[in-house]
């Protein structure tokens, strides 16, 4: 790919301008302001995230991306309330994020459903626990699981479901509290490539047509310029934002825009951003040297 | 899937073959060394006393004992004693506790007043059920507790950890002083015994629950109490019932030395009893039957846990 050729990430076409300008007059859902967090641990004070600044706003969808170690699930987790901040504030609708609460939903990577209820109990569950009845519960389970395509599994357990499945059943567990936000922390990360791509394309026609933000994390670049209105870019030690990206790819997002220029010209960007200069090796990786004997005829040679 | 079928299916079978083939093994043994007269049989049960007085018609003498009087007899010209080879008292063959095992259950004890076999039993199991229920009642609650909650495990766990190590023997006479005689110290050295390590077993299982479920049940809404019962409980469960047969199993083995506190009762009593008039047969049978419950029961737990608990993955390797 020659990097000459591509037009700069920054630049938008007047249909992807109006959009942007359409999302900045809607209301600001998060606002996170100075957040950081440092913890105590056996290497010293570790300071996981600094002076993040950034704010979605109302039905966006953002990606946050970064390397290791930058600090995106601690991010998340903050945002969940599962997780304390030790500087700054995080408002949801203004209002400081204290604690986990229904209004904002959490789609974990690892399968986080309960493996003792059937797939419509999972998704009742939320609703029970906020005081509804079981019939209303009930009712907006099964709403739900049509919406995922899983009604014909409502009463699996969820070990007899897939992968792919099993983070619909968590999503649809997660928007039925009706979240202002939804934070998924690389929800589709333990997926393989076909069913990551279907889930994908699935999340989006889920935002189509609900209400809700999504606060996206995720370590894959594609996956990110795919999905995102913005992309919120970390580095790491300590975890700070490095730029927020405005997506230039125009909406309604299809896989054949993989190979456009604006697609592209975004991707060399968070590479540039993500992957800079080698980082020098680490003591413990110079020392590992193999040393290679030839263990076959000599003769026998595979290449 | 025919094929997967098939070999499941034979590999079920091998597998049963091979479980029944464990036990038939030992079994196999036994017979061996009881009904194959030149395997050690290191006795002579005498059928003819012949010409030395000592000598009884059933009485067992040790081998070199009859090779030396069969010797003197002959020297002194007297009658020749007759035998055939025996094994010692205390190792009855497979019928003889076979037919034990019957007139146990079937027949009046020969002693008056005696228990029958199965009243002795269910002597022992009530002893038994008591005890572990009882410690069941307090270490399944303080184990899911210090599993859950952290201040709770650093302020209890010490010194369970340290009562774990007195032998639940040693409070037995503690327990006679203070409970009598009867069955209130019996079931006191089994909640002794079972207790201690059930909570710790118990908050080990609760500690092994998956983070991320309670962290999803707790963005979901889910707070304090209702966190322990609809999240900790339920998602533990399995496991739970899974230590709670093993500590059964370890309930059983304190039983012996339990009944033998205060008034000796039960299973014990019975094969104490039976031992001094020599019913080895009888001493075999009230042991082997004492597996058989304790063993039948796990069976029984272990196939109602998988009717229980549908959702349980680890059971599928097995």
């Amino acid at each position: 790919m020659n990097q000459d050729t591509l037009p700069s990430y920054l630049g938008q076409s007047e249909e992807v301008r109006a959009r942007f300008e359409r999302i900045n007059q809607r209301e600001t859902i998060l606002e996170v302001r100075g957040l950081g967090k440092r913890y105590r641990s056996a290497q010293g004070e570790v300071e996981a995230l600094s002076g993040i600044d950034f704010s979605v706003r109302r039905r966006e969808f953002v990606c946050v991306i970064g390397p290791s170690g930058c600090g995106k699930s601690t991010l998340i987790r903050i945002l969940a309330g599962l997780d304390h901040h030790t500087s700054g504030e995080a408002l949801l609708d203004g209002k400081p994020i204290k604690g986990p609460g229904q209004d904002r939903g959490m789609v974990f990577q690892g399968y986080s459903l309960f493996p003792w209820l059937t797939v419509k109990k999972n998704v009742m569950f939320g609703p029970q626990m906020n005081g509804r009845g079981r019939d209303e519960a009930e009712h907006d389970a099964q709403l739900w699981l049509e919406l995922v395509g899983l009604e014909k599994f409502a009463d699996a357990y969820p070990h007899q479901l897939s992968g792919g499945m099993r983070q619909r059943v968590a999503i649809a567990r997660a928007l039925v509290n009706q979240p202002r936000i939804l934070l998924m922390d690389e929800p589709f990360g333990a997926l393989d490539a076909q069913t990551r791509a279907k889930m994908q394309s699935h999340l989006i026609d889920i935002w189509k047509n609900i209400d809700v933000t999504v606060l996206f994390i995720t370590h894959d670049l594609d996956e990110a310029i795919y999905l995102a209105d913005r992309i919120l870019v970390l580095k790491a030690h300590p975890g700070e934002v490095q730029e927020i990206i405005e997506v230039p790819v125009p909406r309604s997002r299809t896989p054949a825009q993989f190979n456009s220029p604006e697609f592209r010209a975004t991707k060399a960007r968070l590479e540039e951003l993500i992957h800079p200069a080698p980082e020098p090796e680490t003591e413990d990786e110079q020392k590992v040297k193999p040393h290679l004997i030839r263990f076959t005829d000599v003769t026998d040679n595979v290449e | 899937m025919s094929l997967i079928a098939t070999l499941t299916d034979s590999a079920t079978r091998k597998r049963a073959l091979l479980g029944i083939g464990s036990f038939l093994l030992p079994l196999l043994v036994w017979c061996l060394v009881s009904y194959v007269p030149f395997i050690w049989h290191p006795k002579v049960e005498v059928t003819v006393p012949g010409g030395v007085d000592y000598f009884q018609v059933g009485m067992l003498v040790d081998k070199a004992q009859f090779a030396d009087e069969t010797a003197y007899a002959r020297e002194q010209g007297l009658a020749l004693p007759a035998g055939i080879p025996a094994n010692p008292i205390y190792l009855p063959a497979p019928h003889q506790v076979a037919q034990a095992f019957y007139t146990g259950f079937a027949k009046q004890p020969v002693q008056k007043d005696a228990p029958w076999l199965h009243e002795s039993l269910w002597h022992s199991i009530q002893i038994i059920f008591w005890g572990f229920v009882l410690s069941s009642i307090v270490g399944v609650p303080l184990g899911i507790l210090a599993g859950t909650y952290s201040t709770f495990a650093r302020l209890s766990e010490p010194f369970i950890e340290y009562f774990r190590y007195l032998p639940a023997p040693a409070f037995g006479a503690l327990a006679v002083a203070i409970l009598g005689i009867y069955d209130g110290p019996k079931i006191a050295i089994i909640v002794i015994g079972t207790l201690f390590q059930q909570v710790l077993i118990i908050a080990n299982t609760t500690r092994k629950l998956e983070a991320t479920i309670i962290e999803a049940a707790r963005t979901l809404g889910t707070r304090s109490f209702r966190l322990l019962t609809r999240v900790v409980v339920p998602g533990i469960l399995p496991d739970l019932y899974r230590d709670q047969r093993i500590l059964l199993g370890w309930a059983w083995t304190y039983l012996i030395v339990a009944e033998l506190i205060g008034t000796s009762s039960g299973i014990t009593w019975y094969i104490t009893q039976q031992a001094r008039y020599q019913h080895f047969d009888n001493v075999y049978a009230a042991i082997m039957i004492i597996g058989i419950i304790g063993f039948g029961t796990d069976l029984i737990l272990a196939r109602l846990g998988r009717r229980l608990f549908p959702w349980d993955r680890s059971q599928d390797r097995r």
